[in-house]
């Protein structure tokens, strides 16, 4: 250890730094003139747009329409955020009644709640490993299917033969509900990660859906804005991501041929064709070919839709990393004789995702986004929620305002997506950087 | 390899676990038809709820207000519906559809009514399995053009640019238009309501042209600028916009029918949502048929009597329908007037 010297005074600290990079010659000193002089002037005028000439709230006559003349005249000159004041509401939660709408505002503080806790790293670790808590989970999940069971059958003899089943429904409901509930005590015990997921997203569900613990059930048609966004997107790649795990693992197999021209015809199927068309036959096809009385919900086969779609997208991301990782990894792993679920789990899947960090959140974010083309489908998301209100006469012309708002809901969920992934990069990638 | 069993044990029950809780919602609800009567109306009693479906979309016909209600005329369409069906318009579902899954929704029984500002045309009527019961607004393709371009009707638009939404039949009407007229036109083909009035309004198209109560509406919410635009006279199509039912359920079909005609004779005898209770102790026969207070007019249908009572406390009579979600449009009645003031909506007697 010595003492390293400093650099000459003069050289270092924010002075010399922007008489090197910005001042260095007359022509890179012109050029930052000219654009600290174009900046000042778009700040400038967008601050007099925003905030100084903007109006924030108009009059409204007696029968609750609003007068937006000032904001007519003041078009232009300044921004008439009186919008959104007048719609924020609609915009985020869409036609959820009006008095029910703290329970997708809940839902929404949920969802970021739940995304920020998976950013902290205590939450991955492992919990207690013991066969009474695997137990319990086992026991959850073996009634939930026992109830899923009695319903697949009476839903067919009722279709099949229009007979009713002598089962006790209500027992086996109540038996669901249990279920549910042993199931996330046991992954929270097991896997607090896991635990932490499924139990967000079913309080989630609850609150969307009521109809139990005193909530007024509300149809899915009266879902709108923000929580299907996040619904869509979330669920979407928490489904997709372990499908596409497996599929990128089976289109690699050596040994089971027919499960990797499975995946590749599943993979190549999807990609080639627009999400909106996979949305569009899910919306218009599917119910003509199911038999008359049978309706499955339609954000549910929206939902699928995006997971498909997003699996596929994912598995070829997936396989990108499998592929960047040299030979020797897979042929030392063997050497140590571990299984190939071991070796594909301890040593080939925790280097090849974070070689892939990058272009698996760039599908993340772009998916996030093209959720809002589940409008095609009559499912309004927050973008669509925005134009629906814009329009009402009255506001039609402000669309400026909407979209920098809706921008900006959009750009704190990706902003905030890609800045985990390069805190990820990091954390995970320190060995290289050695 | 014993180390493999164990991982692979657990990894397979805990995706099993998982997998179950996805499917736990049992999405597939059997509906089970009891074959009396209106299948529609039977289902929609269980059910305690009428599947209407509107746009969710159009300003005057349905849209969601800052509350979150959906207001409109094809909205109220849905409640008038619903209150003679179930006695109570509150138990309506509004579903939003689109112009492309409107028909599939109704086919497959996801909606019961479709209500949705639906031209009615004899190619939609022979060939989805779905009829027309009752049409709620008679409008037609206009133009929409500004007071500075001196243009006083359509046939001064020689070689006009034309700003159109892609995929409507406006831009058909307009074709058929301009070739039975043997003239040309530039359309200008723009998907957004929002870009293809700046459009129009920054003079990027001589004309703007679409369903004439949609050029009012803008031309409306212009405020003072409205003066400067000018409808033309020109109504170019004729656009009836209907309420669909699905074919064989005649009960259903007669249901959605005389919803309008009792509002149409309510408006014609003056009944309204504020005084329709004043009419109780009324002499006159068709008021006291129209109310259930005598005859079995209700019972005909498959209804309580008092059907047509519940649908007027609930909505209004017809006049009242168009005055609460058109007249604040900026649209005068014209056509859609009842009979009696010169217009098409004309119901047959309830005897």
């Amino acid at each position: 250890m010595s003492d390293r010297t400093q650099p000459p005074a003069g050289l270092v600290g924010p002075i010399p730094w922007l008489r090197k990079n910005l001042f260095g010659s007359w022509i890179s000193t012109a050029i930052t003139l000219l654009l600290i002089y174009l900046i000042a002037k778009i700040v400038i005028a967008l601050f007099a747009w925003g905030v100084v000439n903007a109006i924030w709230r108009v009059p409204y006559n007696q029968n609750g329409i609003a007068q937006t003349a000032i904001c007519q005249d003041a078009k232009g000159l300044g921004a008439c955020w009186a919008v959104i004041g007048d719609k924020y509401r609609l915009i985020l939660f869409g036609r959820f009644p009006y008095d029910e709408q703290w329970r997708p505002a809940i839902v929404v503080v949920l969802f970021v709640a739940l995304f920020v806790l998976s950013t902290i790293k205590a939450v991955w670790r492992k919990g207690i490993v013991s066969p009474a808590v695997r137990y319990i989970a086992l026991a959850g999940a073996g009634l939930i299917l026992l109830d899923n069971l009695a319903g697949l059958l009476e839903t067919i003899a009722a279709v099949g033969f229009g007979q009713h089943l002598p089962l006790p429904f209500d027992l086996l409901a109540i038996l669901n509900t249990v279920g549910k509930c042993l199931l996330i005590a046991g992954l929270l015990l097991l896997w607090p990660a896991i635990g932490v997921w499924v139990g967000t997203l079913a309080l989630i569900l609850v609150l969307m859906f009521g109809g139990i613990l005193g909530l007024a059930p509300v149809a899915v048609d009266y879902w709108g804005g923000l929580p299907i966004t996040l619904i869509l997107a979330t669920f979407g790649l928490a489904f997709a991501f372990p499908i596409a795990v497996l599929v990128a693992l089976g289109r690699r197999s050596t040994q089971l041929p027919a499960v990797k021209m499975l995946c590749v015809v599943y993979v190549e199927l999807i990609r080639g064709v627009p999400l909106i068309s996979v949305l569009f036959m899910a919306s218009v096809m599917f119910p003509l070919f199911m038999p008359p009385g049978i309706n499955v919900d339609k954000l549910l086969r929206a939902q699928i839709a995006v997971i498909l779609f997003a699996a596929a997208y994912l598995a070829e991301v997936v396989r990108g990393g499998l592929q960047a990782l040299p030979k020797g990894q897979t042929e030392a792993a063997d050497a140590m004789g571990l299984s190939y679920w071991q070796k594909t789990a301890f040593i080939i899947l925790p280097q090849a995702l974070r070689l892939v960090i990058p272009p698996l959140v760039n599908t993340f974010i772009g998916f996030f986004k093209d959720t809002s083309l589940v409008l095609i489908i009559g499912l309004f998301d927050l973008l669509t929620m925005g134009k629906i209100a814009l329009s009402d006469p009255p506001w039609q012309s402000f669309s400026t305002e909407v979209y920098i708002t809706l921008a900006a809901i959009y750009i704190v969920f990706c902003y905030g997506m890609s800045r985990y992934s390069r805190g990820l990069e990091q954390e995970l990638n320190k060995a290289r950087g050695r | 390899m014993v180390g493999f069993g164990r991982w692979s044990a657990k990894t397979v029950a805990l995706a099993g676990m998982v997998a179950a809780w996805a499917v736990g919602g049992s999405a597939l609800t059997p509906a089970r038809a009891d074959g009396t009567g209106s299948a529609t109306l039977d289902a929609a009693i269980k059910r305690g709820l009428v599947q209407c479906g509107v746009s969710g979309q159009v300003p005057g016909f349905s849209l969601p207000d800052s509350q979150g209600v959906m207001r409109g005329l094809d909205a109220d369409t849905c409640r008038a519906i619903t209150a003679a069906a179930l006695g109570d318009a509150n138990k309506v579902k509004f579903v939003p559809t689109t112009a492309q899954n409107r028909f599939t929704a109704l086919q497959s029984g996801e909606i019961d009514v479709l209500s949705r500002s639906t031209t009615w045309t004899l190619g939609r009527e022979g060939n989805l399995g779905l009829e027309f019961a009752w049409v709620n607004y008679y409008d037609g393709t206009g133009f929409l053009v500004k007071k500075s371009s001196g243009v006083k009707a359509a046939k001064d638009m020689d070689g006009a640019t034309i700003c159109v939404q892609p995929g409507t039949s406006t831009e058909l009407a307009i074709q058929d238009y301009y070739r039975l007229h043997n003239m040309k036109f530039t359309p200008i083909l723009i998907q957004e309501l929002s870009e293809i009035q700046a459009a129009f309004l920054s003079g990027r198209c001589d004309a703007y042209s679409t369903d004439a109560s949609a050029l009012a509406t803008f031309r409306f919410s212009q405020g003072p600028k409205a003066a400067d635009l000018v409808l033309l006279p020109d109504i170019i199509s004729k656009e009836p916009l209907g309420v669909m039912v699905r074919k064989g359920d005649d009960k259903w079909f007669d249901l959605v029918r005389w919803t309008f005609a009792a509002m149409i004779i309510a408006e014609e005898k003056g009944i309204t949502q504020a005084n329709i209770d004043t009419f109780a102790d009324s002499k006159d026969p068709d008021i006291r048929r129209l109310l259930g207070l005598e005859g079995d007019m209700g019972k005909a249908l498959g209804l309580d009597n008092r059907f047509a009572y519940n649908v007027i406390k609930a909505v209004g009579n017809l006049g009242e329908m168009w005055d609460r979600n058109i007249t604040p449009m900026g649209v005068p009645r014209g056509i859609n007037n009842i009979w009696t003031h010169g217009g098409l909506q004309y119901a047959p007697p309830m005897r």
